[in-house]
């Protein structure tokens, strides 16, 4: 067993509270051991802790209590010394956006004191190996947020570091760049094998978790668990089966099937419901949870998570009211929509109609131009041509009325952190024009529906991840909107908080409420009943998430992911709409 | 839509006030500035280093030295060795001034003969070069009056300083100060209003609100101009209460005259906020366009005195006639036929500032 690259004992960092807030315990109780030779996933949701950990092992931070050693040296006295064989990737790129991709490296290689030879040699080949070649003329700012973080991670590899810390380095990349991200850093710690060489990977994506040699689980500031991913997947064996159920239903048959007993999680995928059982539960019979069939699935990480998070069943949320819906046709309309940014057509005639009470995805890599379509929707941008209609209003003509009628929560937090949470309710109250008597009633329910009577007082900026994510529901729902538009509502949020989240989502749904979501999360692209794909700024495919796994299936795939769809259908591009 | 604005101006005034760092930068630079700008920035020079390099040994070259040491303008430093001595303490800025007395002064004031002490000043700090040798001509003029006591010139000037009788500088210091505080306040909340939103991702959800771009654009104006209001009024009230400068003019006439200014002020902070994508981009703005505006104004250096482009330019500056009301109305009693003059400019400046703000806050918005 060769030593290991670092040692963290008995961790805690605490950081002073900020604005009258009580300080906030970071991290507490953290031991791990970092050996080389493999991908040590430091893996948690959003506040887990991952960033400090990883700033702690780099010694940009002093811990409160406990020690870091890193390549044998006590980080609290002697990081200088350490720091020339870390090689540290911030979260936030690190890099230069006004400088090229060949200046950036060449920077980074001077302040590492590369000599000549040995940085030609190097540059040529992370340029080969991260695929920018091409690109070293280009502004850093201006590359795709994949190729940004492939460049991070060569000027972060260029020292050759023996412990390389990546923090969430596949944030905001699409699937695809997020593979060849994990085949780059797999490739370097191969070639690194002799060298000692370990990485440190911090993700909230659980299913990364399962391609490292060790995961350290962080919830909270605490370590719930450690060890080789396998580990976590054991005690699921046996416990993971899926339930084909009709489609129209598969919303009130997990709900159903979330209230047995014997089930710890039951989660919508595609036409299919995902169910985890509790540990000693008898396997249910398939009619008596409303589905048809029950097979035995693969256990995956995130149900190791959930097990060991879900200490009670959560209460299924509670039911919308119906509301009554003004006219008839669809709830989005869009036709040949089209958004030119000078030379350069971000959306080209892109059609798709939306139902009522459906939930709807918006898919697509970073920069196909999903997020411009979605804005466009949303009255954020003015389209260049095409119609859209959203909720029976011309959102060229009339983009006031159309806007009165629907509710958007964008991805990060977007309320008035200074202001309490009823405040920011009322806000929005007046904003959209609820009467005083309304208004007081609308923000008494939504306090009450939303699971926030207890902190109606507090602050908005200092409250929990969660509980401001359920704020900024309600402000969006507070008008009673026939629309809701999400942003990628759930990215980084621990599976259970996500499951609710969705199973509100899902409730509004059903009392007839559309919701439009845009996301690059294919976790969250479950739980849309159709999906649009969107790639170059044209359509490349529409259907159920069912649909089009279907639509890839093949002899060397036979159960293919929506991972694996998605890829598949950028990569054939709009040829395949025609086929 | 008046609802709507007032959600909007409401929940402006909860945030300026309820974020703590806000809160400190409205209320405590401001106040300070007045105790800095009150007490610093007087005309009036007191212990002047000044170097003494005294050759003559009789009592009258003493008798000289004694007087300047005396006086409060001056404090006599180390006496300087020689010429190059001296010269070298000028330019390393330890002295700003010295007193050059030559060997043969006593013998020349015994003998009857003209005196001559030479006095080589700084001249980089102009205003104290000036005010310097004005003390130090006062000095030598009354030595030479005690000598040899002369008849009264026939001819005499008596002054009589109106509006401000004992020429107190803070008297004009602190009406500029209510123009040109008020005004940072309330470029500083404008201009921040909308950059700090966008910088929050706040903006965007206010955008997909029915709230449309001139509700927006009221919402934003109306708690600038209040706060900036509110920041002139403490200066006056500051300058009445503490340092009692006497106020003879009409008070409605201020406040409307100010309500106008401010206007003009929350139009460009509008407009910097409309442009810049981030705070700190918004806050350089409102100094890229304050600093020109103050020293514009004549808040320091006279308008009349400018050559006659710069003055020109100074019209297009709304501290400018501020700055007039506001010394008139606490000086002069300043009637409002007179302060008309001064108005009607500011409203037109005010006007095109906020016809300006309008559009780039549209851009910002659509």
């Amino acid at each position: 067993m060769p030593p290991a690259l670092a040692e963290i004992s008995g961790l805690r960092h605490v950081f002073p509270g900020a604005r009258g807030a009580p300080p906030r315990v970071a991290l507490d109780g953290i031991s791990a051991v970092i050996p080389p030779g493999m991908i040590t996933g430091v893996v948690g949701p959003d506040a887990a802790g991952k960033t400090t950990v990883l700033r702690l092992l780099a010694g940009l931070l002093r811990p409160t209590g406990g020690r870091v050693t890193v390549l044998g040296h006590d980080m609290a006295t002697d990081a200088q010394a350490a720091h020339a064989g870390i090689g540290y990737m911030p979260q936030r790129f690190g890099l230069y956006e006004d400088l090229s991709v060949a200046e950036n490296l060449s920077l980074f290689a001077d302040l590492h004191q590369l000599p000549a030879g040995l940085r030609t040699e190097r540059v040529a080949r992370l340029l080969r190996f991260t695929g920018l070649a091409p690109f070293t003329a280009r502004l850093a700012g201006q590359l795709s947020g994949g190729m940004k973080q492939k460049l991070g991670l060569a000027c972060a590899l260029l020292a050759r570091p023996r412990l390389l810390l990546l923090d969430e380095p596949s944030v905001g990349v699409d699937p695809a760049s997020r593979r060849e991200l994990w085949s780059i850093v797999s490739q370097m710690l191969e070639e690194g094998r002799e060298d000692g060489m370990g990485v440190v990977w911090a993700t909230a994506y659980l299913d990364e978790a399962e391609r490292c040699g060790q995961v350290l689980l962080l919830h909270e500031g605490r370590m719930l668990a450690a060890g080789p991913p396998a580990g976590f997947l054991a005690p699921m064996q046996g416990r993971v089966f899926r339930l084909a159920v009709p489609a129209a239903s598969r919303r009130d048959a997990a709900r159903r099937a979330a209230a047995h007993p014997g089930v710890l999680d039951a989660a919508v995928q595609g036409d299919t419901l995902r169910l985890v059982l509790h540990a000693d539960a008898a396997v249910p019979d398939a009619a008596s949870l409303g589905g048809t069939a029950l097979a035995p699935a693969p256990p995956r990480f995130e149900d190791g998570f959930v097990d060991r998070l879900a200490t009670a069943a959560a209460p299924p949320p509670p039911t919308e009211p119906i509301r009554p819906q003004a006219g008839d046709g669809p709830a989005i309309e869009v036709r040949d929509l089209v958004r030119r940014f000078g030379a350069f057509t971000a959306v080209d005639h892109v059609s798709f109609s939306v139902a009522r009470g459906e939930i709807f995805g918006l898919l697509g890599p970073n920069g196909a131009g999903k997020s411009t379509t979605f804005r466009m929707l949303c009255g954020l941008l003015q389209p260049s041509g095409g119609t859209a209609r959203v909720a029976g209003q011309d959102m060229l003509r009339a983009p006031a009325a159309a806007r009165a009628r629907i509710g958007y929560m964008a991805q990060r937090f977007s309320l008035y952190g200074e202001l309490s949470v009823a405040e920011n309710l009322a806000f929005f109250a007046r904003v959209y024009g609820l009467s005083r008597a309304t208004r007081a009633q609308a923000i008494a329910q939504a306090l009450q529906r939303y699971d926030l009577a207890g902190v109606a007082g507090d602050v908005a900026g200092n409250l929990p991840l969660g509980v401001k994510q359920r704020l900024a529901l309600a402000a969006a729902l507070l008008h009673g909107p026939d629309i809701l538009f999400l942003d990628e509502p759930t990215s980084g949020v621990d599976p259970l908080t996500r499951r609710a989240f969705w199973a509100r989502i899902g409730a509004l749904a059903q009392a007839g409420v559309t919701v439009l979501v845009t996301s690059h999360f294919m976790d969250e692209a479950e739980y849309c009943d159709r999906l649009a794909i969107v790639s170059a700024g044209r359509l490349v495919a529409t259907g159920t998430p069912a649909e089009l796994r279907a639509r890839v299936r093949s002899a060397g795939l036979p159960d293919p992911t929506l991972e694996d769809a998605f890829i598949a259908l950028v990569a054939a591009g709009p040829a395949e709409l025609a086929a | 839509m008046l609802g709507r604005i007032l959600a909007l101006v409401l929940k402006e005034l909860a945030s300026l006030w309820k974020d703590q760092k806000t809160r400190m930068v409205l209320l405590v630079p401001p106040l300070v500035q007045v105790m800095v700008f009150a007490y610093a920035a007087t005309y009036e020079v007191t212990h002047v280093p000044i170097g003494i390099w005294n050759e003559d040994a009789g009592a009258q070259g003493a008798e000289l030295v004694r007087r300047f040491a005396a006086s409060p303008a001056f404090q006599v430093a180390a006496a300087p060795a020689g010429p190059a001595d001296a010269a070298a303490a000028l330019d390393a800025k330890r002295l700003a001034a010295v007193l050059h007395v030559p060997q043969d002064f006593s013998a020349n004031v015994l003998g009857g003969r003209r005196a001559q002490v030479q006095l080589l000043l700084d001249a980089r700090r102009s205003n104290t070069a000036l005010l310097v040798n004005g003390y130090a001509t006062a000095i030598v003029g009354q030595f030479a009056q005690d000598l040899k006591p002369s008849p009264p010139p026939p001819l005499a000037i008596v002054t009589r300083d109106w509006f401000n009788p004992t020429l107190e500088p803070q008297y004009f210091i602190l009406p500029g100060l209510v123009a040109v505080l008020s005004l940072m306040i309330a470029m500083l909340v404008s201009a921040l209003s909308l950059a700090r939103e966008r910088e929050l991702g706040t903006f965007e959800q206010m955008l997909v609100t029915p709230l449309r771009p001139a509700e927006i654009l009221v919402g934003k104006a109306v708690p600038a101009v209040l706060v900036g209001m509110l920041e002139a009024n403490i200066v006056v009230a500051a300058s009445l209460l503490w340092f009692r400068v006497p106020f003879t003019g009409s008070v409605l006439l201020l406040e409307s005259a100010l309500l106008v200014y401010m206007l003009a002020g929350v139009g460009v902070g509008l407009a910097i906020s409309s442009f810049a994508r981030t705070q700190q981009q918004a806050i350089l703005g409102v100094f890229v366009y304050a600093s020109p505006a103050i020293v514009l104004s004549g808040f320091a250096a006279p308008v009349e005195n400018m050559p006659p482009g710069v003055e020109w330019l100074s019209r297009l500056d709304p501290v400018r006639y501020m700055l007039v009301i506001a010394r008139g109305t606490f000086l002069q009693d300043m009637p409002f036929s007179v302060a008309l003059h001064s108005i009607w400019p500011m409203a037109l400046i005010a006007a095109a500032l906020m016809g300006i703000a309008v559009v780039a806050v549209r851009r910002a918005v659509a």
